[in-house]
């Protein structure tokens, strides 16, 4: 059984999901996901060494299609809704910390 | 008991013949929905948008087409209502969250592309759990959509502004999605019925996911009849979804008179018992009884592993939500706010977007899948979803349909339950279909002792929709009158 999920888990969990929580927040979702995670405990405490798991309910494997261009989105409609653009690209601030 | 707003639509399968016909315009059929819209919509909110001009267009391009003497289609001329979560080219597409507030999706769902090429006319974007995560619609950034039978009540969730309505007649047929029961139980609550479809019949293409490996898009309808009709119209394959059943559209409108003689029922024990109002029992055995005296024989059988569902279901599909929901970045479309660096705009942008619930799925999912808990959490979960389509195997090797609640009360006061666990609880008869991939439905069958509406739910194994419409149609025939 894994130990319970604890306020400085829940900070690192934030961070790794793009998320800024309140204190009020990291608070309240640390006992909330406590609760879930202990409901969760029966299925933890399973002994499952021999059962392959499922990943996906339909068998099916290697959908391919056939190797040839086909019409898709223009440049223009895949940019139309983007915050930013800027010749022809997605424009983001800048990705290190200091711009050039 | 307050006011509502039920409506009495005609029938989809009505409508369609009179409008192919020629003995109704598509244009009057859609004016008498627009007209209850205009009545009762300010009190329910079953819609984020309602679509006045491109349904009037669509409405005369119909009877166009039957004045130059060309079909429309099956759906010709029915009115239709979409979940917010599927993409329409050049109209508005939300998912009830501020993160996709004015996206304008450039291409059109598949499930959106037959509906049109079927001749229905699309009225609106109905209004949900904001991405789909919810028992209630209470988690709508847009408001809560109130339920039609009883306006101080919740429609269910996710799909509660499609289930609400067809249960108002803003429209007569309607889409939903289904992850772990967000068809069925606002149907249920809403007194339609709703159906989720095995997975891989209905393609994917187009809805935005919340949990790739659960999410079936289905219909809601007034009559069993309808939403057969419906189903054959967005079923068959896709070759825009890799996970699209090879496979044409099964044919169900002409089953549904086939009757239930010698088809062999089951009462599911484990969704028979804690946690299920006496009254929603009582309507399950009623309904057991109708098939019985139809002609099926039915039993009770065992489907143990189906008590782990609920856990199982939210390591999973908070496990999935929290990788697709990674694409809502602020970078290709939805909501920015800016801030200094990418890293920074994006941390702003979705602390701003995402709601309470979508939060605290993401950060489930990703606790679930993070370093050092994942064999314990998600892999362990995937081996429970083992188990459960084994047991639901075995039973099946005697039993063409299964039988259960399909929510465990009726429908609950708006604002009721705060706490996300106890609302997860409302999942727990519909969650295993999910985990299996099987298809289910939920069909009105009697009121509980308030007045609203239950909903008796049949289950079938995958690929068994024949079966399931058939014993459908059997309680359906049989339900005690809904407006008593």
């Amino acid at each position: 059984m894994s130990a319970r999920i604890t306020r400085d888990d829940v900070i690192h969990v934030a961070t790794l999901a793009r998320l800024a929580l309140d204190d009020e927040r990291i608070e309240t979702f640390t006992g909330q996901l406590a609760a879930i995670l202990e409901h969760a405990q029966d299925v933890e405490a399973l002994d499952l060494a021999d059962v392959p798991p499922t990943s996906h309910p339909y068998p099916l494997v290697n959908v391919l299609r056939p190797d040839v261009a086909t019409a898709t989105l223009s440049n223009e409609q895949a940019l139309a809704a983007a915050p930013q653009a800027e010749s022809g690209r997605f424009r983001v601030p800048t990705i290190l910390g200091e711009a050039p | 008991m307050s006011a509502a707003a039920a409506g009495s639509a005609d029938t989809a399968l009505r409508i369609a013949a009179a409008v192919r016909a020629g003995e109704r315009s598509a244009v009057d059929v859609l004016e008498a929905h627009l007209a209850r819209i205009d009545a009762t919509e300010a009190d329910v909110h079953a819609f984020n948008l309602v679509t006045v001009d491109a349904a009037r267009a669509a409405a005369a391009a119909v009877d166009q087409r039957v004045a130059a003497g060309e079909d429309p289609g099956p759906l010709a001329g029915v009115p239709i209502a979409l979940k917010d979560n599927l993409c329409t080219r050049g109209v508005a597409t939300t998912c009830s969250s501020k993160i996709l507030e004015g996206w304008i999706p450039p291409y059109d769902a598949t499930v959106v592309q037959r509906v049109w090429a079927a001749g229905a006319v699309p009225v609106g974007k109905t209004n949900l759990d904001e991405f789909a995560m919810g028992s209630s619609t209470e988690n709508s950034a847009f408001g809560v959509t109130r339920n039609p039978r009883n306006l101080t009540k919740v429609s269910g969730g996710s799909s509660g502004g499609s289930a609400a309505a067809v249960a108002a007649g803003f429209s007569a047929i309607s889409l939903g999605s289904d992850t772990g029961g967000s068809i069925r139980q606002p149907a249920a609550l809403c007194g339609v019925v709703g159906v989720k479809p095995t997975y891989g019949m209905v393609s994917r293409y187009g809805l935005i996911a919340f949990a790739s490996s659960l999410d079936q898009i289905g219909p809601f309808a007034t009559t069993v009849a309808d939403a057969a009709l419906l189903l054959e119209a967005i079923a068959g394959h896709d070759p825009a979804d890799a996970t699209s059943i090879p496979q044409p559209a099964p044919k169900l409108v002409e089953h549904l008179d086939d009757g239930v003689a010698g088809l062999r029922v089951g009462i599911v024990t484990e969704l028979m018992g804690d946690g299920i109002h006496p009254d929603v029992l009582a309507r399950v055995r009623d309904a057991a009884d109708a098939l019985a005296a139809a002609g099926a024989t039915v039993e009770e059988v065992s489907v143990p592993a189906i008590t782990y569902g609920l856990s199982a279901y939210y390591l999973i599909a908070p496990a999935e939500a929290s990788s697709n929901l990674a694409r809502f970045d602020g970078v290709r479309f939805g909501l920015r706010v800016d801030a200094g660096t990418t890293n920074e705009m994006m941390v702003a942008s979705r602390t701003a977007g995402f709601g309470d619930e979508v939060k605290r799925r993401i950060m489930l999912g990703t606790y679930a899948l993070s370093a050092g808990y994942y064999d314990a959490f998600y892999g362990q979960a995937q081996k429970v979803r083992t188990l459960i389509c084994r047991d639901f195997d075995a039973a099946y090797e005697c039993f063409d349909v299964l039988l259960s609640p399909t929510s465990p009360t009726t429908a609950f006061d708006i604002g009721a339950i705060a706490d996300p666990l106890t609302m997860y609880l409302n999942d727990i008869c519909t969650i295993p279909t999910n985990l299996a991939g099987h298809p289910a439905m939920s069909i009105p069958f009697g009121t509980g002792s308030d007045g609203l509406p239950v909903g008796v739910q049949v289950l079938a194994p995958a690929l068994g929709e024949v079966a399931m419409f058939r014993a459908a149609a059997a309680l359906e025939a049989a339900a005690p009158t809904k407006e008593a």
